[in-house]
């Protein structure tokens, strides 16, 4: 019985030793798609092998929909992980890889093989499966892994850098089939230190450095809570010059800066909803305005604001 | 339809079976398994080839000898050395027991699976060396000997002994490996202190003695060897209190069930984390 939908946890620390993995977590992270960002070292490995028990907090308590994560007999009823680790049980053949992973699950030879073909062609594999791992690219490498943390149906997807490797092309299909699986209702962690990657996707991202949690949450909630950074828009229009003259006249505004290309305007402000109500009067006295998006409403400016440039990941 | 640890038993237990047998990192556990068999092979080829007269009495004794001093002391000790530390030690070096801790199957069933899938092959593996040895012993005796040795004297009674010490012998020596290689890094540590614990055993207090494998094993082989007084050799055969079987037996499964408890509960606390191995 699952008894609630979320991943907590509560004041979890792990330590290797005096090592630090990750310090006094506290999250409640729901379905949807979530991102781990951060770079090499921040602590998104440690917390997604915590989650599904594969090492133990040194403090703290986790539940993974009311479960412990030592519980693997419960536990991986509801949750698949696609790990980092590039290594595989000697000799295995994809479909071998995938179909002993369900004969372990407990089905039957039968139901282990249709289970096993169906997600192997979910993730478009199936020409390769019956063909030796040893002799896998690492795309493929990638996408059996994936196969495999899928073939059982679960409720919780924890992926360790599922992207690392593949092309463009699967890239893209990959993403998708993350995007199908969290409209299933599925909770989908993904961890990544390729931020654009993960931004397009997110429903909340999850942001980490040094083993901290510095800040987590919907993107675009998380940006506008930091005041002491004055948002950026871009407004493309036909008389940038005219449209900067215009916004300095607003208090809220501390900068606007013609773009490098001449057919737009940067503007920095402390008050975005006020600054689009004056845009809408701008337009109306003149200025033909083509577009408008915020600049750095993305998770690499916030990680960039919170954590440092030397810091940021790619 | 059977229960579902039973099930998930099945699947270690065949996943595993296969890697035992056809790793290349084991073909030199054949190679211990065989070389008695070669050994008494050898010995009766001579014989024929000289048309020598085996002598039987002599023949069992030597048996007897090589069994209790090499086969169980340092074969069948090192085979399943060499299969039950790998089960999981090998798949951390591997870095490939994620795979077995991801799956919903308690990790005291995968131990029991594991646990099983060495005793098959160690037991398949050693137990027909037994028998391949004994029939390479007696080739040169001719049938009509052997078989009156079968079914008038001991020897199906021998035999089953032989067969039952090889088959407790994998049982200790294996849960024995199976939990050290779940606790030490460098399983050579443990190896040598067992090793070194099974030598001095002899030596050791009445109560001490008990807590060990070849102690049973002993009790266990149906021939009492003699070597010559005061070599090494004489000493290791020592078997000052023996144990009739329905002690000796209980006995070692103790040992191993004490042992594989200890293992279940470290192998619950596991964590995997390759990086520092």
């Amino acid at each position: 019985m699952q008894a609630n939908d979320r991943v907590v946890f509560e004041n979890v620390s792990k330590f290797y030793g005096d090592v630090l993995g990750v310090n006094r977590v506290n999250l409640s992270i729901p379905p949807g798609i979530t991102s781990l960002v951060g770079p090499n070292g921040s602590g998104k490995t440690t917390l997604m092998n915590l989650v599904t028990g594969l090492i133990r907090p040194t403090r703290g308590r986790i539940t993974v929909l009311g479960i412990r994560p030592d519980q693997p007999d419960e536990l991986f009823r509801y949750v698949g992980y696609c790990t980092q680790f590039d290594s595989f049980p000697r000799g295995f053949t994809g479909y071998q890889f995938v179909y002993s992973y369900l004969r372990l699950y407990g089905c039957a030879h039968r139901e282990a093989e249709d289970l096993t073909w169906k997600s192997i062609e979910r993730v478009g594999m199936t020409e390769a499966a019956r063909r030796k791992i040893a002799g896998y690219s690492k795309g493929m490498r990638q996408r059996i892994k994936l196969a495999q943390s899928i073939c059982h149906g679960p409720s919780i997807l924890v992926l360790d850098e599922p992207l690392n490797g593949l092309d463009p092309l699967v890239r893209a299909e990959t993403i998708a089939l993350f995007r199908a699986l969290a409209e299933d209702g599925m909770h989908v962690i993904i961890s990544s230190h390729i931020l654009h990657e993960v931004d397009a996707i997110s429903d909340q991202v999850i942001l980490l450095s040094n083993g901290y949690v510095v800040a987590e949450g919907q993107i675009h909630g998380v940006r506008s809570e930091m005041q002491e950074h004055p948002m950026q828009i871009l407004v493309r229009c036909d008389r940038p010059g005219v449209l900067a003259a215009k916004v300095f006249e607003q208090d809220s505004v501390v900068e606007a800066q013609i773009h490098k290309d001449g057919l737009g305007v940067l503007v920095k402000t402390r008050d975005p909803a006020r600054f689009y109500l004056m845009l809408n009067q701008i337009a109306q006295n003149g200025v033909s305005i083509e577009s408008v998006a915020p600049a750095d409403d993305d998770v690499n400016s916030v990680y960039e604001y919170l954590i440092g440039s030397e810091e940021a990941p790619r | 339809m059977n229960p579902l640890w039973i099930t998930q038993i099945m699947a270690v237990l065949r996943l595993e079976i296969r890697k035992t047998f056809l790793s290349k990192r084991g073909f030199w556990i054949y190679f211990l398994a065989l070389m008695p068999v070669v050994m008494f092979v050898g010995k009766s080829i001579v014989d024929l080839e000289l048309q020598r007269r085996p002598n039987f009495g002599e023949d069992t004794t030597v048996f007897a000898t090589v069994f209790q001093l090499f086969y169980l002391r340092l074969a069948v000790f090192f085979g399943c050395v060499g299969i039950f530390i790998n089960l999981f030690r090998g798949e951390v070096l591997d870095k490939s027991l994620h795979y077995y801790f991801l799956a919903p199957i308690r990790r005291e069933v995968l131990l029991a699976g594991k646990f099983l899938a060495g005793l098959v092959a160690t037991c398949i593996i050693f137990a027909t060396s037994t028998m391949l040895q004994i029939a390479g012993l007696y080739w040169s005796e001719g049938w009509r000997v052997f078989s009156d040795y079968l079914l008038n004297g001991n020897g199906l009674s021998h035999i089953a002994s032989y067969l039952g010490a090889t088959v407790l012998a994998c049982i200790g020596y294996g849960s024995i490996f199976l939990a050290a290689g779940i606790v030490f890094k460098n399983p050579l540590i443990p190896v040598g202190a067992i090793l070194l614990w099974e030598s001095i055993n002899s030596f050791l207090p009445s109560l001490l003695q008990k807590i060990s494998v070849i102690y049973y094993l002993k009790s266990l082989c149906p021939i009492q060897i003699t070597p010559e007084a005061g070599t090494f050799f004489a000493i290791l055969s020592i078997n000052a209190d023996p144990m009739p079987a329905y002690i000796a037996i209980p006995g070692v499964l103790l040992v191993a069930s004490a042992v594989l408890v200890a293992a279940s509960f470290q192998v619950r606390r596991m964590e995997i984390n390759y990086a520092t191995e």
